[in-house]
């Protein structure tokens, strides 16, 4: 079983094949390959990381922009609100003002019937009353032309009067 | 499986071995192109000087490799290995046929019987597959990593081959070195990586049939051996004060190791059991791989040899078995690469240990 001994020569040549084989890998090839393949690790993990971290900002600036859109809606209600309320009160108070307006007119216009009225009376009183004196002259001028009828209208005041004064 | 695998290949080489004797029998012993499968089967498996790639009729194709031997008569010399083609014998060196230096580079001794010469590192055909194995090797980790320092970490992961590159490494690194070998991973990750990548490179070199492949060089216990050494020192070297202080002094009740250091003892014994079970492993793995696709193949021969009939026959069913046991080999070729370099991160990994008494 002469392979089951291990030939000096061919064991001496492989040390040093080996030997150099392994100092030109160690040097030049595995550490190349294991750092770029560690550094390649290093980049997809901080690849990742950052990814995430955008796509958390990506939700923070969308949840940020949300809330922004919902106090501009909030804002837009109130301001609608707001409008609305000022055009009510607006319309309420021009409506009292005018209400006011035309219950002053009103009133003016009825002081000025009522003085306009109360002037005309006084002036239909007055012309009442000439007219009446004047009346009452003529008829006395004419009654008074005979003495009878002015003893009679006479005593028909002077009853009159009386009676006046009795039924008071 | 590797238990099976090994039985298996017992059970055929014995098969192998029986049947061309007896087709010998039946053949009254004369017919000399009879198939001898263990012939076959050693002269793949063992080491050579040249590189036998395949015979065209009478024409053997082959590259020749240089020998360099150190004799006390000649001194250092260096030829090549063309000289010893046709059994000749060349500055009084041959190559044994018989006896226990079969297959090796000869002198004759003083005392007329052969012996080695002192020094023998000529380049064989295992020497050869390791380099070219390991300019592969090389090759390809170099423009992996030129790819890398070019490209950057920015771009996208690599597909393809440098993918399946990749993958292995970070295998290596986050399943095999991390866990095994705790905080200090880091320092023996290239020695990892590099018996991982040559062990699995060679064995997937060994499973192509033809030129720069097909050679034996995992199922070569001198290369397991030179891998076990090289774990052994990754061990020992750098094995902190607790490994040391566990070996010559555990932590056992003291008739242990005072008078009789028995204790210690077995802590060195086991210092040298650990790399010897990794070189035996690997290497009875790939050689009983290769064993047994080289019989399955030879059957087809020996068959043919009996009878055309059965042969056939047993053509396609060796076929079928060898494409069976080839797919079976590239997942061997895998796990193989992967038990040494994990078995080797688990004894750094001892090699490390914590202050666990003090821990309690």
């Amino acid at each position: 079983m002469s392979f089951l001994l291990p030939d000096a020569g061919l064991l001496f040549w492989m040390l040093i094949v080996f030997g150099i084989v392994f100092f030109i890998l160690a040097k030049y090839g595995f550490p190349v390959i294991i750092s770029m393949v560690e550094e390649r690790k290093l980049y997809i993990d901080k690849s990742l990381k950052s990814a995430r971290e955008a796509n958390e900002k990506l939700a923070d600036i969308n949840a940020r922009s949300e809330a922004l859109l919902k106090t501009a809606h909030e804002e837009q209600a109130r301001i609608m609100r707001e409008a609305l309320s000022m055009r009510d009160r607006i319309v309420k108070e021009a409506r009292e003002k005018a209400e006011e307006e035309r219950a002053e007119m009103l009133e003016e216009t009825r002081r000025i019937i009522r003085m306009e009225k109360e002037d005309a009376m006084r002036d239909i009183r007055r012309q009442v009353a000439l007219v009446s004196v004047e009346i009452a002259q003529k008829l006395l001028r004419k009654e008074l032309s005979e003495s009878t009828k002015q003893y009679s209208l006479i005593e028909e005041f002077v009853d009159e009067t009386m009676n006046k004064h009795q039924d008071k | 499986m590797r238990g099976s695998n090994l039985f298996l290949a017992a059970l055929l080489l014995h098969v192998a071995m029986f049947l061309p004797q007896k087709s010998f029998a039946a053949q009254t012993n004369s017919d000399t192109s009879a198939v001898d499968v263990k012939k076959i089967i050693f002269e793949h498996v063992k080491d050579a000087y040249e590189w036998h790639i395949t015979t065209w009729g009478d024409k053997h194709i082959s590259i020749p490799l240089p020998v360099i031997l150190y004799s006390e008569r000649t001194g250092w010399v260096a030829f090549s290995s063309e000289v010893f083609h046709h059994g000749e014998e060349y500055m009084g060196f041959r190559i044994s046929h018989n006896g226990d230096n079969e297959g090796k580079i000869v002198e004759m001794g003083a005392d007329g019987k052969e012996k080695r010469p002192i020094i023998d590192i000529s380049v064989t055909k295992t020497v050869f597959a390791v380099l070219l194995n390991a300019i592969i090797l090389v090759v390809i980790v170099l423009l992996i990593a030129r790819r890398y320092k070019r490209k950057g970490h920015t771009l996208e992961a690599p597909r393809g081959f440098v993918g399946a590159f990749e993958m292995l490494v970070v295998m290596v690194v986050d399943d095999i070195a991390k866990p095994n070998i705790g905080a200090e991973y880091k320092r023996y990750v290239p020695y990892l990586l590099t018996a991982f990548f040559f062990i699995f490179l060679s064995n997937l070199m060994g499973l192509i049939p033809i030129f720069p492949g097909g050679s034996n060089v995992t199922g070569n216990i001198a290369v397991t051996m030179a891998l076990a050494i090289c774990t052994f020192l990754a061990i020992n070297l750098f094995g902190n004060r607790e490994y040391w202080k566990e070996i010559f002094w555990p932590d056992v009740p003291m008739w242990l190791k005072v008078p009789v250091p028995l204790m210690p003892f077995i802590e060195i014994f086991g210092m040298f059991v650990k790399p010897f079970a990794l070189m035996i492993r690997l290497f009875a793995n790939i050689l009983a791989g290769h064993t047994v696709v080289l019989a399955f193949v030879c059957i087809i021969f020996v068959t043919m040899a009996v009878n055309t009939a059965i042969g056939s026959a047993m053509t396609v069913l060796s076929v079928l078995f060898t494409v069976f046991i080839n797919f079976l080999e590239i997942l061997v070729a895998f796990i193989q690469a992967f038990v040494f370099t994990m078995l080797s991160a688990v004894f750094i990994g001892l090699s490390q240990p914590k202050h666990h008494c003090n821990d309690k």
